[in-house]
């Protein structure tokens, strides 16, 4: 069985114990997604599954088979960029990088989310259908994101200015 | 990580052959790989169940069957449990990441360890959780996130979960299957208190399997909500928690249901709360007694006594904040 990573086809590991995150970074060369703390903590190693955002990190690849993975080398490229990252460029959305690729598949994920009217810990309605992408619901949301270099404020802005015509 | 044996299992059945010394079923693995990561956990093969059912069923009497594979995002915004469970859906927004969420199963949200970080610390401390009868190096150490409910002199870590929380208080039933056939588990009974045992965190026998979630109806009149107090604002493991579903006519407690969550071994069904509520006014006096009432048995340790008052005050709020505006 085999995993599609950004759109081509790559076969699963051997070994059961592998990471989608080491499979991703060691076997498919995609160093896009990094490991920051390797257990669940940090979210820099976001990826979306099936469309969801997860963490590879705790995810066993073969786990996956079957099932189609997007990295950040499948949202942009450097001579093309995907809108969230040309923001994040102009809002100072990073200082290191590190958190980065992780904070946009990351913040992709969310926007389909709330899309679908997912709610949130700081929704104050559960009953209603749409659900604004203010800043209060784009902080919460993205709190399994963490930033050492203290960007957040960049960040917030950057989602915000791609994604809030989502949901007007 | 030791190396281990993967299946993938289609059907229930097929995990139950598969099942035998050594061998766990995986869900989303937020827990259980972390946990083989550190060596702490070492299956010799893993059944992964992610396959087996994930429906959200309306019944005709008025309850859900969620399926144990259902992801904890996939509960929290399905529209029925929203309005008729929406404490259900709070305390799962209010627990981990949005990541976690979407991998995370609802099964094996419930069936992730008892823990505390001394149970992580392998090269460090001892843990009877770890190795029975090693000793508990959590006792006497840092205890601010221990219990203070229902420990016992080898154990004081507390369940984690936010959404167990929620299930307890809503009366619950785990749908298992295992070896010796189907049986039906009243949420309170999942979970067990540490005793001298502390290395089994529930009742379930090996090589059950939890297949489904059994919400019963609750009353149309009934309000329910759960909040969650935390050192941050998001992401972090409850300091204390309540579940709470209270259903008032005429100024009067007609049922109410309250679960604490970050204060024991297990979510703590806070019954004596309960008894002195039924039928009493549902004003905030009552409200302070009763849970003084539930607290009077809470032992605290160095550093988690706060916890005391804390939750007091907790449940206090979210019983006022479910009879606001009642006529």
């Amino acid at each position: 069985m085999s995993i599609l990573v950004n759109g081509a086809l790559a076969e699963g590991p051997e070994d059961p114990r592998v990471s989608l995150l080491d499979f991703l970074r060691e076997h498919q060369g995609l160093t896009g997604s990094k490991k920051g703390c390797n257990q669940g903590a940090c979210g820099a190693c976001t990826v979306l599954a099936n469309g969801e955002r997860i963490l590879s990190c705790l995810a066993l690849a073969v786990q996956y088979e079957g099932q189609e993975i997007i990295t950040i080398e499948g949202l942009g490229t450097a001579d093309n960029l995907h809108p969230l990252q040309q923001a994040f460029v102009e809002h100072d959305g990073f200082q290191c990088g590190y958190c980065t690729p992780g904070q946009i598949c990351s913040a992709v994920g969310m926007a389909a989310e709330l899309q679908r009217g997912v709610p949130s810990h700081v929704t104050q309605a559960l009953d209603t259908s749409s659900i604004g992408m203010t800043r209060d619901e784009v902080r919460e949301r993205m709190s399994g994101n963490l930033c050492r270099c203290g960007a957040h404020n960049g960040i917030v802005d950057a989602i915000l200015e791609t994604f809030a015509e989502v949901t007007e | 990580m030791i190396p281990f044996t993967y299946y993938r299992a289609a059907t229930a059945d097929e995990a139950l052959r598969q099942a035998g010394t050594g061998v766990r079923y995986l869900g989303g693995g937020t827990n259980l790989v972390d946990l083989m990561r550190e060596d702490i956990e070492r299956p010799s093969t893993l059944i992964d169940v992610t396959g087996l059912d994930t429906g959200i069923v309306e019944q005709s009497d008025g309850g859900m069957l969620i399926g144990a594979a259902a992801r904890n995002t996939a509960v929290a915004e399905h529209r029925a449990i929203r309005e008729q469970y929406p404490l259900l859906s709070r305390a799962i927004v209010a627990g981990a990441s949005a990541q976690i969420r979407n991998m995370a199963t609802v099964a094996g949200n419930i069936l992730q360890r008892t823990r505390c970080l001394y149970f992580y610390d392998q090269n460090g401390t001892q843990c009877n959780k770890r190795i029975p009868g090693s000793g508990c190096d959590a006792i006497g150490g840092f205890t601010r996130n221990h219990a203070i409910l229902g420990a016992s002199d080898h154990c004081i870590a507390t369940h984690p979960s936010d959404m167990c929380v929620a299930l307890a208080a809503l009366d619950a039933a785990v749908h298992v299957r295992g070896p010796n056939g189907e049986r039906k588990i009243a949420f309170a009974d999942i979970h067990r208190l540490p005793g001298e045992r502390p290395d089994l965190d529930t009742n379930l026998q090996q090589g059950e399997l939890i297949t489904a979630i059994e919400l019963p109806a609750v009353s149309p009149t009934a309000r329910s909500t759960y909040r969650k107090v935390r050192d941050r604002a998001s992401y972090a493991f409850a300091l204390v928690s309540v579940a709470a579903v209270l259903d008032v006519e005429h100024g009067h407690v007609r049922d109410v249901r309250l679960a604490l969550g970050g204060v024991a071994h297990k979510p703590w069904r806070a019954a004596r709360a309960e008894a002195l509520l039924r039928g009493s006014p549902a004003t905030v006096d009552a409200f302070i007694k009763a849970a003084s009432e539930e607290l009077s048995h809470a032992r605290p340790l160095g550093d988690n006594g706060f916890k005391i008052a804390l939750v007091q005050r907790t449940i206090v709020a979210v019983l006022t904040q479910l009879t606001e505006d009642l006529a």
